[in-house]
């Protein structure tokens, strides 16, 4: 008890002296700060400065995707072009397998759980840290090392004859077999999925720790913001979905090197099982990725409209029934594959309810806006373009929910263009929302708000352009996952790919605006927003202290 | 590029101009499904149709309630925000009508389904008349129905025909390009990049036909757009897909699950031709199955016009 009243006194003395910075405060260039951190706001920056480098390799991949397709005919990828650098057609495959992994495990997903789940839930909940800092460490530490296993398996044989692997983002065998691809590149393929797997467990578990047991007195999960809400939410379907994905890839692993037979005809397995599994993780990854989004559009349309949240219980529990539901509905991915007609009406009924909830949060946000007093903040902007381009993403969904549809438009590119109006157009969009929200409180510098503004536009219009018109390519019957396609269809390629350089140029305005803001370091404020931000990081400096709510907050 | 888009749309309309036999490809700047040709896929553009109406409504309705708000309830127009949270009405209607939405989405789309995936489709015969009654029955004897393997290959498809077991034989289907010997793609022929290959298969008329779908080594998948049709090749699996054309034409598909390297190279050319016809070619087609009967496909009338025809429809 003395020792601790005089480390106490200890340290009231180095405030006093201004010394406390040395001790608490380590000096941001210092290696040790970053590699060994256990500080959430240091690790959720990690996060971010990884998925933003991540970010930019799975966007320069869609570039090469787009510029192969403006035009019919091979450009990029036929053995020439550049001195050949792009390699034949399997490289295209390469490429796009590379372009779906990276951006959902190593671009959205550590963003919006990692970066800004890190950051902030800790901060809502008033809580001083997460609940076991040091796990927090490793499962950020292990995602590079998972990033740079997945590049590493594009440099080493896949299929005979070329290098990597080009099976598609779900790896569905006999193709990432020793059928398709018996080379190691599909080996490092799956070793980097169960690195980054571990990674998003223990990140999970620490959420759910934190969320349940560090809430400041006062705050009862009811008064929780909704943000620790989703993050909760999508904690706990990360905990359920990501084991199964880790079975099915260590069966696929022991099919390819220890002659089990899971999934290879020969041996009485069965390929279509991989795809059950494959689709039992992969359904609700995709609730992962929007989950957190929903809940950063809700703080930004409340914040903006200087309104409380329309229908919180609503809102909490629509995204806890889109969680559950989220498990029950994956084969609606497998219509084709040859099931049972009833089974296949089993998954039009649920997936179809999944509108349901979805549509409470949207009618929600709208009702929160609805007798507000909306300031167009550039936050705001961006949850304004998510709302509409969600709905857009959703109805589409609704669409292709139907098997007898579906049948028509499976493996198109309607399929590409739904699920980028909901992650390209939906997650991302909430990501930059959130993104423009927290900037200062953050880095605690002010980003430049024209610029800002400009990179709303140019990205809402460039990724409009790249996928409106896969609609019709995809109606049409422009299948997915093709280096080269039939003259009808170029005059859309062309546009989406027009698209995408729109899309490019709003990237670079992005970067340009971080620069800007770096280079002109505006003091932040500790609540820019005024009184329509009520969560509890906007009571403490911006950026906030390296250790914040020494004295836990009382929550009313 | 630009060009040869409207060197395509200049074909759609020579194409129906010309009449007769069907021709049917995806069509230059089209946004639609390609046109359907069976019962089957005839209903599922119809219930799509009316899907879309109903998702472009909510769109414009979630469009329209945003508008207003940014209106409405914008800073300058209401400054003092009002503070309610709660409407158990408005909660309760925006539940339930989405539910009614889906309620009767649901009940044009199960019975399309089962359309689709029961043989034979499900349509009473109790409306037809007594000939057409038992012009329909005789159809779906089992020997009337026309079975044809199809099996996926990395990178071609190869399509069994055993009508009678002592005439089976294979016919490989691979995609003609510019440059090969045998048969290069030749667009003056009307043939069309990617889509045409040099031995399409051959199905009849008016008959039903089933198809067995499996794979030899990887999965692929079998589509045919104006069919409404996709069903994955997958090995150690048998699928089925059952149509019925009236129309002879040529139709055309592509491989719709990521196969490997060649994914884009495998399309499917469906050649519908008469009963009479359709005979002949089997037997064509069984004495050389290499050439899987192309001679006599040849000496048949094109069933999609030529350039010459395009340039005397202008």
């Amino acid at each position: 008890m003395a020792n601790e009243a005089k480390h106490a006194a200890g340290h009231g003395h180095d405030h006093a002296h201004d010394h406390a910075h040395d001790h608490h405060d380590p000096k941001w260039y210092s290696p040790a700060r970053w590699l060994f951190s256990t500080n959430h706001k240091d690790i959720g920056t990690l996060y971010l400065i990884f998925a933003m480098g991540a970010g930019i390799v799975g966007f320069v991949f869609s570039g090469f995707m787009r510029a192969e397709l403006a035009e019919p005919g091979l450009q990029l990828f036929n053995g020439t072009a550049f001195g050949g650098f792009f390699g034949t057609e399997h490289n295209y495959n390469v490429i796009t397998t590379m372009h779906g992994l990276i951006m959902i495990f190593f671009m959205v997903m550590p963003a919006l759980i990692g970066g800004f789940g890190n950051w902030f839930v800790p901060l809502m909940i008033g809580a001083p840290d997460m609940a076991m800092p040091r796990m927090n460490n490793i499962s950020f530490w292990l995602l590079p090392v998972s990033f740079f296993l997945l590049i590493l398996s594009m440099f080493v044989p896949g299929p005979p004859g070329d290098m990597g692997f080009g099976g598609g983002w779900v790896l569905y065998p006999p193709l990432s077999g020793t059928t398709g691809h018996p080379g190691l590149a599909m080996d490092l393929v799956i070793f980097s999925l169960h690195v980054a797997g571990i990674s998003s467990i223990l990140g999970a578990i620490n959420f759910i720790v934190t969320i349940l047991n560090m809430r400041a007195p006062g705050m009862t999960i009811h008064k929780m913001p909704l943000f620790a809400w989703s993050v909760l939410v999508t904690a706990f379907l990360l905990v359920l979905a990501l084991p199964v994905l880790a079975g099915a890839l260590t069966m696929l692993l022991t099919d390819r090197n220890f002659g089990s037979k899971f999934f290879e005809v020969s041996g009485g397995g069965d390929p279509i099982m991989f795809q059950h599994l494959f689709w039992f993780f992969g359904h609700p990854e995709v609730y992962i990725m929007i989950l957190p989004g929903f809940g950063i559009i809700s703080h930004v349309v409340s914040t903006f409209s200087r309104k409380p949240v329309f229908g919180y219980l609503a809102m909490a529990y629509a995204m806890v029934a889109i969680g559950f539901i989220g498990f029950v509905v994956w084969a609606h991915h497998m219509y084709t594959v040859g099931m049972d007609v009833n089974l296949k009406a089993y998954f039009v009924a649920a997936t179809m309810v999944i509108a349901v909830p979805t549509g409470v949060k949207i009618f929600s946000w709208i009702a929160t806006m609805w007798g507000g007093s909306i300031e167009f903040k550039v936050p705001m902007l961006w949850a304004i373009g998510f709302i509409f381009l969600f709905t857009v993403g959703g109805v589409t969904g609704v669409v292709l929910a139907n098997a007898g549809v579906d049948h028509s438009l499976h493996d198109t590119y309607y399929v590409v263009a739904h699920f980028h109006y909901v992650l390209s157009l939906g997650a991302v969009f909430t990501l930059f929302c959130g993104w423009y929200y927290w900037f200062e409180k953050m880095w605690g510098i002010k980003y430049n708000g024209f610029i800002a503004g400009v990179h709303f536009w140019l990205m809402f219009i460039g990724s409009n352009l790249i996928f409106f018109p896969q609609h019709f390519l995809g109606m049409q019957g422009m299948p997915r996952r093709y280096v080269d396609y039939a003259e009808a269809f170029s005059e859309w390629h062309y546009w989406s790919t027009m698209g995408y350089w729109v899309a490019a140029a709003a990237t670079v305005v992005f970067f340009i605006g971080l620069l800007e803001a770096v280079i002109r370091r505006r003091k932040a404020e500790g609540n820019p927003w005024g009184e329509g931000a009520t969560t509890l990081e906007w009571t403490l400096s911006s950026p906030p202290p390296f250790h914040q709510y020494n004295d836990l907050p009382r929550f009313k | 590029m630009r060009s040869g888009a409207w060197k395509y749309g200049a074909l759609g309309v020579a194409s129906l101009l010309g009449g007769g036999a069907a021709w049917a490809a995806p069509t230059p700047g089209g946004i639609d499904f390609q046109t359907p040709v069976t019962e089957t896929a005839k209903r599922v553009h119809a219930f799509h149709t009316e899907v879309l109406i109903i998702i472009t409504a909510i769109v414009i309705f979630v469009t329209l309630l945003l508008v207003w708000v940014m209106i409405r309830y914008n800073k300058k127009a209401n400054p003092n925000p009002k503070q309610f949270s709660h409407n158990t009405t408005i909660e309760i209607i925006w539940t339930v009508a989405p539910v009614l939405i889906l309620v009767w989405i649901a009940k044009g789309s199960f019975p399309m389904l089962y359309d689709q995936d029961v043989m034979f489709g499900v349509k009473s015969l109790d409306n037809l008349s007594a000939q057409e009654r038992a012009a329909e029955v005789e159809l779906r004897k089992e020997e009337n129905v026309v079975d044809i393997k199809v099996y996926g290959n990395m990178w071609y498809w190869d399509y069994t025909y055993n009508q009678n077991t002592d005439r089976e034989f294979i016919v490989e289907s691979r995609m003609l390009k510019a440059g090969d010997t045998t048969r290069p793609l030749k667009p003056e022929r009307g043939d069309i990049a990617q889509l045409s290959v040099d031995n399409p298969m051959v199905a009849p008329a008016g008959r039903y036909v089933r198809l067995k779908i499996s794979a030899k080594d990887v999965i692929h998948s079998w589509a045919m757009p104006q069919f409404a049709l996709k069903v994955d090749a997958v090995p150690g699996r048998l699928n089925q897909l059952w149509f019925k054309v009236d129309q002879p034409g040529v139709y055309y598909g592509q491989c719709s699950e990521l196969c490997g390297k060649d994914h884009s190279n495998m399309p499917i050319e469906l050649r519908i031709l008469e009963w009479d016809q359709y005979n002949q070619w089997l037997a064509a087609a069984q004495a050389d199955p290499t050439n899987g009967g192309r001679a006599y496909l040849d000496s048949l009338p094109r069933p999609r016009p030529s350039p010459t025809q395009v340039a005397a429809a202008q």
